[in-house]
């Protein structure tokens, strides 16, 4: 059980991709006492109270999303609605932009994603396997673009966008957030971490470097993809600046943007909380989704994710 | 280029370069070009009007960093309550997260746990989702009748209206204080505002950050865990250390490094709180949750004022840049070299600093 804890850790959680601990000695047992016992008792219901802090709000957020206002009002607390409702999702999806969001999110995700899952690991690979000059520079200038923080960029990005003409444009939403710097670092690193025995064959067979690339590494790579994946996923799932910056278009609002104007109010009258909390419990749903599949697929394929 | 090598080097040279093009290109063009022309507009007058780059548009030098530093106007005391604001959130929230992780953590490693999968991705939870779902959430539980009064009306006490409360937390109620307090100002703001700490709005979003970040940075501290040495453990074990003293004296030093990377990027991304802001209250009440993120949105995009918003995000970057280079520089110290635990440590920064704004 020792032997697994690392890669339980990275499954349990359902996110690292891989990782191996080396073989350790048998512990020493710790003897059971009463006093033992208590203590464990006392563990549990620490763990289970923080859990209930943690998970109660999403609860409730679920559960006013199916009461009337007046009743989400009343009674905060309540897991259960007085009176059911689905008022609330039926004004989302058939008399408000909601639709138009969540369409303008998952064309985004989709594209941000693949993108990152390609180039990420295209350039990944040459800075981790191929030698040319020019490397070491190209290395230098991604670390230190790793260092700009992102929320200083929101002016500046919208000033090239508006210069491009790519303003108020899909091309515009994707195209900034097609690569990332801590991607590519990811893919080479892992790069480095397998053999290159393979490879090498590869080339003395006569194999170019695209085609190594894809049909000998990509497919070994697997773990370091899922977690490209998942991290892309979430991030452009989950953006809310760059949209702002970089559309005004009713059309163009994903649905991070349009549930952040709906939830200042500037789209609508009155608290509005099952409204307002419907929406942030949809665009929650797909995160939660590849959060626990690709928790799962981890956990399936786990034997031998990384060797070397 | 001078050819280098052998055919299959050269061959290598151009595959390099193409495929590292598309990266450098997309960054290049979006990171590095806008970080330069944004250098440009904070030292000119340009009102977002056409391109900056045409012929009316004026070198201005220093000016839109002296608006929002020295120029006595509102435009400065916007920005020092920024500052105040930010500050107060970064005093609050770097240390707390930090500690709910660190205890997180410690508790969901222990060996006999049972359904230690169902407590890990509860409070993992939390980090995975949007910041703009968990500030409508947050919106909610803490409006003047919310869970949170509720459970606090348990105990009798009636709680404020948390968002639109901008009383200081540390004024005690106090409305307005003795005059050696109140007349000095820094950025426009009084000392008694300075010492005054976030608002009562401003302390619900530091909740928020510490709800949703703990769960990020218990990931980070327990990957250390996994990696300390056990036979220093199990020495103390038999030497009959209790449990308490183990973790300070025995497991606490060990995590040094990770404490030192948590706190940095606590620091680096509490500076950068947007989201929340922008989601839920705008600044306000009286501007007791503008942040400088926020203020530079809202001066370029709000009220057309390029140049001194522009200026607000390099002297926010330069804050940023300055945690960011101290941690490479303490971390570039003690770099592990195992290649394999070193792109797990990646894929776990970077993790952490997807955990933008402190949030998520």
């Amino acid at each position: 059980m020792t032997m697994s804890n690392t890669r339980e850790l990275a499954e349990g959680v359902g996110l690292m991709g891989g990782g191996t601990a080396a073989p350790r000695a048998p512990r020493v047992r710790e003897r059971w006492t009463p006093g033992r016992a208590v203590a464990q008792g006392a563990i549990y219901a620490i763990l289970i109270a923080i859990a209930v802090i943690y998970i109660f709000p999403f609860l409730i957020d679920i559960a006013t999303s199916f009461k009337t206002e007046p009743d989400a009002a009343a009674n905060p607390l309540s897991l259960i609605p007085q009176t059911w409702t689905t008022a609330a999702y039926q004004q989302l999806f058939l008399n408000s932009d909601f639709p138009i969001w969540f369409k303008n999110s998952v064309i985004v995700t989709v594209f941000v994603t693949a993108g990152r899952v390609f180039f990420d690991s295209l350039a990944g690979y040459a800075l981790a396997r191929l030698d040319f000059r020019g490397r070491g520079v190209i290395f230098a200038v991604l670390v230190a673009i790793m260092a700009v923080p992102n929320i200083v960029l929101l002016i500046p990005k919208f000033l090239v966008i508006n210069q491009l003409g790519i303003f108020d444009s899909y091309a515009g939403m994707i195209l900034p957030l097609l690569v990332d710097a801590a991607g590519v670092f990811i893919m080479k690193n892992f790069f480095e971490s397998i053999p290159v025995a393979i490879e090498e064959q590869a080339r003395i067979d006569g194999a170019g470097s695209f085609r190594i690339f894809w049909s000998i590494v990509l497919p070994m790579a697997r773990p370091a993809l899922i977690t490209i994946v998942i991290l892309s996923f979430q991030g452009s799932w989950n953006e809310l600046a760059h949209f702002i910056v970089s559309t005004s278009d009713p059309s163009l609002t994903t649905l991070t943007k349009g549930v952040a104007q709906l939830a200042s109010g500037q789209l609508s009258q009155g608290t509005q909380y099952p409204l307002k909390l419907a929406a942030g419990a949809i665009m929650t749903i797909p995160v939660a989704i590849v959060f626990f599949i690709f928790q799962r697929r981890i956990v399936n394929q786990s034997t031998g994710a990384v060797k070397e | 280029m001078a050819r280098t090598g052998s055919g299959i080097r050269r061959g290598q040279t151009a595959a390099g370069w193409l495929f590292t093009a598309p990266v450098l290109v997309i960054l290049g063009l979006f990171l590095l070009v806008p970080v330069l022309m944004a250098a440009w507009v904070s030292v000119s007058d340009w009102t977002g009007r056409g391109s900056p780059f045409a012929g009316g548009v004026h070198f201005v030098g220093a000016e839109n960093y002296g608006t929002v530093l020295w120029s006595g106007g509102l435009a400065e005391s916007d920005f020092g309550i920024s500052l105040k604001n930010n500050f107060w959130y970064v005093i609050l929230v770097v240390p707390l997260q930090t500690i709910v992780a660190l205890f997180l953590a410690v508790m969901v490693n222990r060996r006999m746990l049972r359904g230690r999968g169902f407590f890990r991705t509860a409070y993992y939870f939390p980090s995975v989702t949007s910041s703009v779902a968990i500030t409508v959430l947050w919106l909610f539980l803490f409006s003047a009748s919310g869970a949170v009064n509720a459970v606090i009306g348990w105990f009798g006490v009636k709680g404020p209206n948390w968002f639109n409360d901008p009383d200081g937390i540390f004024h005690f109620g106090a409305q307005t204080g003795p005059a050696f307090l109140t007349r000095p100002t820094a950025l426009g703001v009084s000392l008694w505002d300075w010492i005054g700490g976030p608002s009562v709005a401003m302390t619900a979003f530091v909740i928020l950050a510490v709800f949703t970040t703990g769960g990020t940075f218990m990931l980070l501290f327990l990957a250390a865990l996994q990696n300390l040495s056990e036979e220093v453990e199990e020495a103390a074990l038999v030497d009959g250390a209790s449990s308490v003293q183990r973790f300070f004296r025995v497991t606490l030093p060990q995590l040094k490094t990770t404490l030192f990377t948590v706190l940095t990027l606590g620091l680096i991304g509490c500076w950068q709180v947007f989201d929340q802001i922008y989601t839920g209250t705008r600044g306000n009440p009286s501007k007791t949750t503008l942040t400088p993120a926020y203020l530079s949105y809202q001066a370029a995009f709000g009220s057309n004022e390029w140049g001194p918003a522009a200026a607000i995000a390099f002297i926010l970057f330069a804050i940023i840049i300055v945690f960011t280079l101290i941690q490479r520089w303490v971390l570039a110290e003690r770099a592990v070299s195992k290649r394999r635990m070193k792109w797990i440590a990646d894929y776990q920064a970077t993790l952490a600093r997807s955990a933008k704004g402190g949030s998520r």
